[in-house]
């Protein structure tokens, strides 16, 4: 296990000399008995945006009682690439109400699609593929199947979207993953440190029955929201902005406070403005 | 009825109105007859089902068939090594004394301490420190006094610390245990032989004890803020799921201790040699420490969404300021129109994100200082209403137009501010004008309803 391998090896060095046990993975290329998957690349990190959420139909009037809408439920890549190469499977966890909650889909697109009544959470587990991570990454998300307001009767035309961006991290990724997304749409890999050099490997066929993996020409694409950084980046500058300046003009009044003298105005403080 | 079924009460009501019936019933029955009312009354009032206390055997003592008398007679006890004979009181039976020994001499137990002869002195158990006679003295005593090696230092010719007299005695009686033994085999389970005695640890052991008890409260607290901070750290890294620390055993607090005696002012404690890991728990209150920390552990993990990253950074970042100050610069962010979380979490979107948050800490830190300085001059120059940032870029937020770029100055400001400048509210009304010379911002209320226009 190379989990026990690293312990030992911390172990023995002697942490005298290291005031945080910071272990580098990379130690384990000296005893790594597997064929190349446990070589790590340091102080890159690989970034997989995601988007993650439900769409809502409401059925109209096919409704009934028990089955009011139809949601789905999925995990796409935030471009609508193809997240296969990266993601072995996602477990979709739903309420206990309904049959077999436990819902695993195996291949891309990671969706699900029901039809119930009820707002629940939704617990959406992610598992990688085996070069990629062994750990598995688990979200939560509402099920949200009524509009913000409620004015009027619901269409069956348009849905109810509810997605969120989050990006997953992958910090000192295996030579064999980094290899593999080197040029992976779905993936951003930062450039690889001058003098590091990998095979390319050329990308795995998708020879996945569903067709395609990627969600581009996806039916529901059109409700698909779009995560743009640029807007926030600009509210972020200009809040940062604002703040520096402000900051700036505190530390003025603070140096002239502190180079000043003890003033002396006793009464007249209580008749300011 | 339906609540009780949902909550799973019995339906019908808990017989508590009818005890309370009874209990004045039975008080008057006067139930039982060995002992008294009261005392029955302890055991709740009511007739146990099986009787506890066999109250036939209460007050049965003096039996009725048997002469007693008490009598002042001789005895010995085969605890003493004399025949001396001392006298005590005897229940005599019918005339006839009780026999048997006296019953206190089975208490009269010693330590089976080891004898060695001069030989096996001289071929296992000679030491460098220690004469033959000084050791044997030892042994003396050991046995006088039961192994209580405070006597013994006590008692001992020469000065010798408990420790060493302690060591000396164990590592010879196992030195004497191994020899003897047919094979190390049998011996091996002996407690002797399985634990030897670690001076060096029990020194520091004693040492740590008596600087835990003689701590001044002064620091106790610091102690306690270490270990607030250490577990803090120690949690950010399980989470992270570092390797594991090896146990940390006494020697860890005295670590601890004397770390944070080093940096202590005028502490007279000088730091021992402290084991690694203790240092690793070293108290580390900068920021910069924090990042760093959660840095690492954050790529300790093999996977994490960038949210999650987010999350921990400004934990780190705010790690040193209170909940107050986390809400208001959550109120900042909000005023600033920021979402508190980012909608569009990219690696550079956090990155600003967590320095803004920063910057926006430095700036409350600014004010404060400033508020206290201000305090400090004891005299409150004309006010202004806080001095107002780029207002250029104000018209991004429309929806916040009566309200100024101007965190909260003074709500939580110095009191002997709070309370001028409350009493000048009062006093002006709601007719206020703004026509302040714009001097430097110092210990004022945010304005009610200051314009845009107003600057």
């Amino acid at each position: 296990m190379p989990h026990t391998a690293i312990e030992a090896q911390v172990e023995d060095g002697g942490s005298a000399s290291k005031p945080q046990r910071i272990i580098k993975l990379s130690k384990t290329t000296d005893d790594s008995d597997k064929k190349g998957t446990n070589k790590r690349v340091k102080d890159i990190e690989i970034c997989v945006p995601i988007v993650y959420g439900t769409i809502a139909f409401y059925l109209g009037r096919k409704a009934s009682e028990s089955q009011s809408h139809k949601w789905t439920v999925y995990v796409r890549g935030a471009t609508n690439e193809d997240l296969g190469a990266v993601i072995k499977h996602v477990v979709f966890q739903l309420h206990p109400s309904f049959n077999n909650p436990t819902r695993i889909v195996e291949a891309p697109p990671f969706e699900l699609s029901e039809c119930g009544w009820g707002e629940f959470e939704i617990g959406i587990s992610i598992f990688f593929h085996s070069d990629v991570c062994d750990k598995h990454l688990d979200l939560y998300h509402m099920l949200k199947l009524y509009p913000e307001d409620e004015s009027g009767p619901q269409s069956t035309k348009k849905p109810v979207v509810m997605e969120s961006y989050n990006e997953i991290v992958f910090p000192d990724p295996s030579e064999c993953f980094f290899a593999r997304v080197q040029n992976h749409p779905a993936v951003v890999v930062p450039r690889m440190p001058a003098g590091f050099s990998l095979p390319v490997l050329a990308p795995v066929e998708n020879t996945n029955e569903k067709g395609r993996g990627d969600t581009k020409d996806h039916p529901l694409s059109q409700w698909f929201l779009n995560f743009s950084e640029a807007d926030e980046l600009l509210k972020l500058a200009s809040a940062r902005q604002q703040v520096q300046a402000h900051i700036v003009k505190l530390r003025r009044e603070l140096s002239v406070i502190d180079g000043m003298p003890h003033p002396l105005k006793p009464a007249s403080s209580y008749e300011c403005t | 009825m339906d609540a009780k079924d949902i909550l799973g009460l019995p339906k019908t009501p808990l017989p508590i109105p009818q005890e309370k019936k009874s209990r004045p019933q039975k008080d008057s029955q006067r139930k039982p007859d060995g002992i008294s009312r009261e005392v029955y009354a302890l055991t709740g009032g009511v007739a146990p089902l099986m009787p506890s206390i066999d109250v036939s055997q209460l007050k049965r003592r003096p039996p009725s068939d048997e002469k007693i008398t008490w009598q002042w007679l001789p005895f010995t006890s085969s605890a003493r090594k004399d025949d001396l004979q001392l006298y005590h009181w005897v229940r005599v039976v019918n005339g006839v004394p009780p026999t048997g020994d006296y019953s206190f001499a089975k208490y009269n137990k010693s330590v089976d301490v080891i004898r060695y002869t001069d030989e096996e002195y001289e071929k296992y158990l000679t030491d460098p420190k220690w004469t033959k006679e000084e050791t044997d003295q030892l042994f003396d005593l050991c046995e006088r006094f039961d192994l209580r090696f405070i006597i013994i230092a006590d008692r001992f010719p020469t000065h010798r610390t408990v420790e060493e007299l302690k060591d000396r005695y164990y590592s010879v009686s196992r030195a004497i245990l191994v020899a003897r033994a047919p094979s190390p085999g049998e011996v091996a389970g002996h407690p002797l032989v399985k634990e030897p005695y670690n001076v060096t640890q029990e020194t520091e052991r004693k040492r740590a004890l008596s600087m835990v008890l003689s701590q001044t409260k002064h620091q106790e607290r610091k102690d306690a803020e270490v270990l607030a901070e250490a577990k803090r750290i120690a949690e950010s890294r399980m989470a992270a799921r570092a390797a594991e620390e090896p146990d940390l055993p006494v020697p860890s607090d005295v670590g601890l201790e004397s770390a944070e005696g080093a940096v202590g002012p005028g502490d007279t404690i000088s730091p021992s040699n402290v084991q690694a890991p203790a240092a690793a728990i070293a108290p580390s209150t900068s920021v910069i420490a924090d990042n760093a920390s959660t840095l690492a552990s954050l790529r300790m993990l093999r996977v994490y969404l960038r949210t999650y990253a987010l999350e921990q950074m400004v934990q780190a970042a705010s790690s040193s300021a209170g909940l107050r100050t986390i809400k208001r610069v959550e109120q900042t962010l909000q005023d600033l129109g920021v979402n508190l979380k980012p909608k569009v979490p990219t690696k550079a979107v956090c990155a600003e994100h967590l320095e803004l948050r920063k910057e926006i800490l430095t700036l409350l830190n600014l004010q404060k200082q400033l508020q206290y300085k201000e305090a400090e001059g004891s005299s409150f120059r004309d006010g202004s209403y806080g001095d107002m940032p780029g207002t250029a870029k104000r018209s991004q937020r429309a929806a916040d137009q009566d309200h100024t770029f101007v965190p909260d100055t003074i709500s939580f400001g110095v009191i002997p501010g709070d309370r001028v400048v409350k009493r000048e509210q009062k006093r002006k009304g709601p007719g206020r004008t703004s026509e302040t010379p714009s001097s430097p911002a110092g210990a004022h209320k945010r304005p009610r309803k200051m314009k845009a226009s107003d600057l």
